[in-house]
């Protein structure tokens, strides 16, 4: 989110003021391609948390993400694109579809799956849908990309914005991850060692794992 | 019209090489294989020393009956394959072969992030293979390819990363531009780790827990038959052609070479992707297959340690060249 904001900024910051020159009535092909995109991508994600089968939810939110990836594309935010695709389809559902397979994923519908919270679910997302959307429109109103002119996302000026204007952000958000990942593995391992001292009691013999495997998924659990 | 034909001769090339490529990595592994093991592979197909066995195979698989599990979740399982297969073809088309724009199939800004995170998407064919099968064998290899793909994608990514620090871009046209011969050296952990890594997101063997056949029956892919299990076999041949290709970008110049990189560069770039892929095939015939904590223990206790200390060195030298 941090890099998507950054990468618009750098957008509006480099784009000229070329808004007389475009109107709402007459889209281009690349505005008509947002737009379609921008269905799709509403449709996967609203399928992702209304569907009754939890792995085809995973599956949705693939489709939901990489819609995303083509929408930065189309706002030349290639890079931003890439690292969406790598970070969230490539890891992220992996890791979801990991954690169903390894803890329950029937086939069909689950209806025991479902939350008694959903209108608490939908209040939250709608206010937080609001407020975004909100923010975005405020920040940049009728600014246009200047497809012509000098590339707005291309890693180079990403680099350059994020580096220079965005350091602290930066810097302030890696300290988080390092602290929720350090989190994750004291976690892990306060949780085995509890786990050990009930298990010696009782049968000794079960009282081992593999220390590997267990502490490294808690971990990148944590980073995401 | 001009550009319209260019670009439509692009894809036609990547998608002819897309499609034979993989099958000569194939035929050759047969060959390799046999002599490797004393004996002589299939000789009949064709005639001459069995050229035409993939092609009996092809024509074998489209014969036989494409089966869905009754109890298996139908879309899913048939999506399954194109998932796995795609993202390859996509990686193809920003491989440069040659100096210069005209021979990549697209000049791609963020290169080396574009192939990494495409090829992460074949792994969900993979697991949806896996979870839509209905089996508990399928689910094991789906679990184990899941549990791979964690472990290895991070040391590829860091020795990427690593390259692209030395080159001052992360555009692989732009790395081979950079490319200097003291590079092999100075970046030959990195190259090493990330080799390795590929094979593992490959599933190649000794990395071949996920599909280990006299175990979990060739894990996600049970189930298959017909032309989708041969797609999922042409993944995997395509993935080769793809992790040595990039090998080659990345850590052993391209079409860089001794002489001749004016008019011959695409040789050379081709050569060093057959050799690797010899020994892709090479290490399939001579190492026992892994154990799965085994696997995971060597990527994170052996290649991210390593490939942080390539990203080390190679910002010292950096500093210091500069």
């Amino acid at each position: 989110m941090t890099l998507a904001a950054a990468a618009g900024t750098a957008a509006h910051a480099t784009t000229t003021a070329a808004a007389e020159t475009h109107g709402f009535l007459s889209p281009t092909g690349v505005e008509i391609a947002f737009l379609l995109v921008g269905l799709v991508t509403l449709g996967a994600a609203v399928i992702t948390v209304t569907t009754r089968q939890l792995v085809h939810a995973a599956l949705w939110l693939v489709v939901a993400l990489g819609g995303l990836a083509v929408e930065y594309l189309l706002l030349t935010a290639e890079f931003i694109a890439w690292v969406q695709v790598l970070i969230y389809v490539g890891s992220v559902v992996v890791l979801l579809l990991f954690g169903l397979m390894l803890t329950r994923a029937p086939i069909g519908r689950s209806p025991d799956a479902d939350s008694g919270n959903r209108w608490v679910a939908l209040t939250v997302a709608v206010v937080s849908a609001t407020a975004l959307v909100w923010v975005v429109v405020d920040a940049f109103r009728t600014t246009w990309i200047d497809l012509d002119g000098a590339p707005a996302g291309s890693t180079e000026v990403t680099g350059a914005s994020l580096f220079q204007h965005w350091v602290l952000p930066f810097e302030a958000l890696s300290v988080l991850l390092l602290a929720a990942l350090v989190g994750a593995i004291v976690l892990s391992r306060k949780a085995k060692a509890e786990q050990a001292a009930t298990a010696t009691a009782p049968a000794p013999a079960t009282a081992s794992g593999a220390p590997g495997p267990a502490a490294t998924r808690s971990d990148t659990e944590g980073t995401r | 019209m001009n550009d319209v034909l260019d670009v439509a001769l692009r894809l036609l090339v990547v998608f002819v090489v897309f499609l034979t490529f993989p099958l000569i990595v194939g035929q050759t592994e047969h060959k390799v294989m046999a002599h490797m093991q004393g004996r002589l592979g299939p000789m009949y197909a064709g005639g001459f020393h069995g050229w035409a066995q993939l092609v009996a195979d092809g024509v074998k698989f489209a014969q036989k009956e494409d089966v869905v599990p009754a109890g298996a979740d139908r879309r899913v399982f048939q999506l399954a394959p194109a998932v796995a297969l795609l993202p390859y073809l996509l990686v193809l088309l920003a491989i440069p072969i040659g100096p210069g724009e005209g021979a990549v199939g697209q000049v791609i800004d963020a290169g080396v992030f574009f192939v990494l995170a495409v090829m992460g998407i074949g792994v969900l064919g993979s697991l949806m293979a896996g979870w839509a099968s209905a089996n508990k064998f399928s689910l094991l290899g789906g679990l184990r390819t899941a549990a791979q793909l964690l472990a290895y994608e991070l040391p590829m990514l860091l020795t990427a990363a690593s390259v692209a620090m030395a080159a001052g871009t992360v555009s692989l046209v732009g790395i081979l531009d950079a490319f200097q011969w003291w590079w092999v050296p100075w970046q030959i952990t990195g190259a090493l780790v990330f080799f390795i890594a590929g094979l593992a997101e490959l599933q190649r063997p000794p990395f071949d827990m996920p599909v280990a056949d006299s175990e979990i029956i060739f894990g996600a892919y049970t189930e298959y038959t017909g032309l989708r299990f041969a797609l999922f076999l042409l993944a995997e041949y395509a993935g080769i052609v793809v992790l040595c290709g990039l090998t080659t970008v990345l850590f052993l110049g391209g079409w860089h070479g001794p002489w001749g990189t004016d008019g011959l560069g695409w040789v050379w770039t081709l050569l060093k992707t057959a050799v690797l892929a010899f020994v892709v095939i090479w290490l399939r015939v001579t190492y026992p297959r892994l154990r799965e904590d085994q696997l995971q223990k060597l990527a994170w206790t052996l290649l991210v340690p390593l490939s942080l200390a390539q990203i080390a060195l190679t910002g010292i030298v950096k500093v210091v060249i500069r």
